[in-house]
């Protein structure tokens, strides 16, 4: 019970019952599709530019707490950030998500991210977690095909 | 001489057995140090010492290739391979052995008639006729074969509740169909297809009909006599038996028409670079050295579940089945997908406002093991408007402790969603 804790978070399922930023956003700038082929994981991203900064950030989709807390909480993570500092940020979170349990591991600068931490205990689950991140490159670069986790 | 494997694990089961006493022939139900509450039989089964053993003793004591060799060990091996192939036939109430085919499993024997009867028989504008419920492996060989030959693909309906809509398939078979692909039970929702009847509309029309039995030859008797299709095809995994090796039926007179499926050794009778020319059926379609120890361990999986008697392994998994699902109707906010008159011991279903793999993730906290995703039976998600479903799905080893943690285990999920 205690890893499930870590894992589900009262955060995490916050963000799952009422998602912040869950509409479409017919003016986007950029738009992007994301897909968890394993367990039929389906996200939109859209955002909206302000030069290089990300001035806007939305999401809609169906997936699992994890991948929908993820999806949520990273919206508002990205908000106001400019590309550079959002591409470090996903570094840092990737490391939080991919650092074996017994390995210590830093997590300046992630505020609220931190939440996922428990992810780690879990392997299978960390493709949930970052499913919103590859669909967020994928718009960034503005890429027509589908983001995948597999 | 026959060579027979007789296994002193799992003597025959003196008439009435209950779960907890077959589930002691099952060495990963019993371990002490890795509880495992396992509810994913639709995936695959665990495996009973006797199967274990029949393998390893091949490896051990008779290890040599079949249909070759002049000495003792490799007629010993031989023997052993085709009473196993005897075993499997009359298991399914084959008329002879020679309609039994090893493959590598259900998949394959599904692909080795599109690619050898459907390429023979498929013209541009033939029909198959394909259920909405079908898995993956009953779908997408067909798609191959129609790409190839101009065949088109049918799509009998399916009801909200997991049933058929019959008087549908009928039309869509009157209209000329060349081939029904049915899989007998759903691996989603359990619901047992009425596949005598169809094989009847099928026949009525002048199609043939194949049934996918992947689900069917662990759960039920199955006599492919009585259901009068003309293809029967499943996996040793699921019925107890090793991974790596399955069977297609089909009527003798069918596979003596087939062109081969694979080219290369023991499938030929006479070679040259003029041409070369068939083995009998069933070795046409076996070409190369087969799954020997895998063909041997099925053998020992049907000769353990004939002991237990196919229709008592039925009855039990129906008196469990009414138990789990009384018991999880009590859920608050969960729904069966799948409710059809006919159905077998597949439990899909989806608690409100929580996704399946979340509740795949906390039930294995509890050591319950059960299945969340699209089962590879997408088409049957969209037409029920759902990613994905969380599937329990139950064996006759399985007991009413094992539903209680995974109820149990429910409440826990609802406790952390709260
Ligand atoms: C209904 C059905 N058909 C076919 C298959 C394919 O079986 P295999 O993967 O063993 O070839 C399965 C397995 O999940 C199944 O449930």
């Amino acid at each position: 019970m205690s890893d499930l804790r870590e894992l589900y978070q009262q955060t995490i399922i916050d963000h799952n019952r009422k998602p912040r930023n869950f509409h479409p956003m017919p003016d986007a700038d950029h738009h992007a599709k994301g897909h968890n082929p394993l367990c039929g994981d389906r996200l939109e991203l859209y955002l909206k530019m302000d030069g290089n900064r990300i001035s806007d950030a939305s999401f809609t989709g169906v997936g699992c707490a994890i991948s929908t807390a993820s999806a949520s909480m990273m919206t508002e993570a990205i908000k106001g950030r400019t590309l550079d500092e959002v591409k470090t940020l996903y570094s840092h979170f990737h490391t939080l998500l991919t650092t074996p349990m017994h390995k210590p591991v830093s997590t300046d600068g992630l505020d609220k991210l931190e939440v996922f931490s428990g992810v780690r205990e879990f392997p299978v689950r960390v493709k949930c977690a970052t499913l919103a991140w590859h669909t967020l490159e994928a718009a960034i670069k503005d890429e027509k095909s589908e983001a995948k986790t597999e | 001489m026959t060579h027979t494997i007789t296994s002193t694990l799992n003597p025959p089961a003196s008439s009435p057995w209950t779960s907890a006493d077959v589930r002691v022939d099952f060495p990963i139900l019993t371990s002490a140090e890795r509880p495992v509450i396992y509810l994913d039989n639709a995936a695959t089964s665990q495996k009973p010492d006797a199967v274990i053993a029949a393998t390893t003793r091949y490896y051990k004591t008779m290890n040599a290739n079949i249909h070759r060799g002049v000495y003792r060990l490799s007629v010993e091996a031989t023997d052993a391979y085709e009473s196993a192939r005897a075993g499997i036939a009359a298991f399914i109430g084959a008329g002879n052995p020679r309609e039994v085919v090893f493959t590598r499993g259900c998949t394959e024997a599904i692909n080795l008639v599109a690619m050898t009867w459907g390429l023979q028989n498929l013209k541009p504008g033939s029909t198959i006729v394909l259920t909405q419920m079908e898995h993956h492996s009953n779908i997408v060989p067909w798609q191959l074969v129609a790409a190839r030959t101009g065949a088109k693909i049918v799509v009998t309906p399916v009801s909200n509740d997991g049933e058929l809509d019959i008087g549908a398939f009928e039309r869509l078979v009157a209209n000329g169909a060349a081939l029904v692909a049915v899989t007998h039970i759903s691996n989603v929702l359990g619901t047992i297809n009425p596949v005598q009847d169809m094989a009847r509309i099928a026949h009525r029309h002048g199609a043939l009909i194949l049934v996918d039995g992947a689900q069917s030859v662990a759960h039920m008797p199955v006599h492919v006599g009585e259901l009068g299709c003309d293809f029967f095809t499943f996996s040793g995994h699921k019925m107890c038996g090793p991974t790596g090796i399955g069977a297609l039926w089909a009527r003798g007179e069918l596979l003596d028409a087939m062109p081969p499926y694979q080219g290369g050794g023991d499938m030929i009778s006479t070679v040259s670079f003029e041409g070369s020319t068939w083995n009998m059926v069933p070795h046409k379609f076996e070409a190369g050295t087969p799954d020997i120890a895998g063909a041997i361990g099925l053998g020992a999986a049907v000769d353990y579940l004939k002991r237990l008697e196919m229709p008592r392994i039925a009855t039990t998994e129906a008196d469990l089945l009414t138990y789990a699902e009384k018991a999880m109707l009590t859920i608050p906010g969960l729904r069966l997908i799948g409710q059809a008159r006919h159905k077998a011991s597949v439990i899909s279903f989806m608690l409100d406002g929580i996704h399946p793999h979340d509740i795949g993730t906390i039930l294995d906290q509890e050591h319950v093991a059960i299945r969340t995703g699209h089962h590879c039976c997408q088409p049957l998600m969209d037409f029920y408007h759902i990613p994905a479903t969380a599937r329990a799905s139950l064996a006759f080893y399985n007991t009413q402790a094992d539903i209680d943690a995974l109820i149990s285990g429910l409440r826990r999920v609802i406790e952390v969603f709260r």
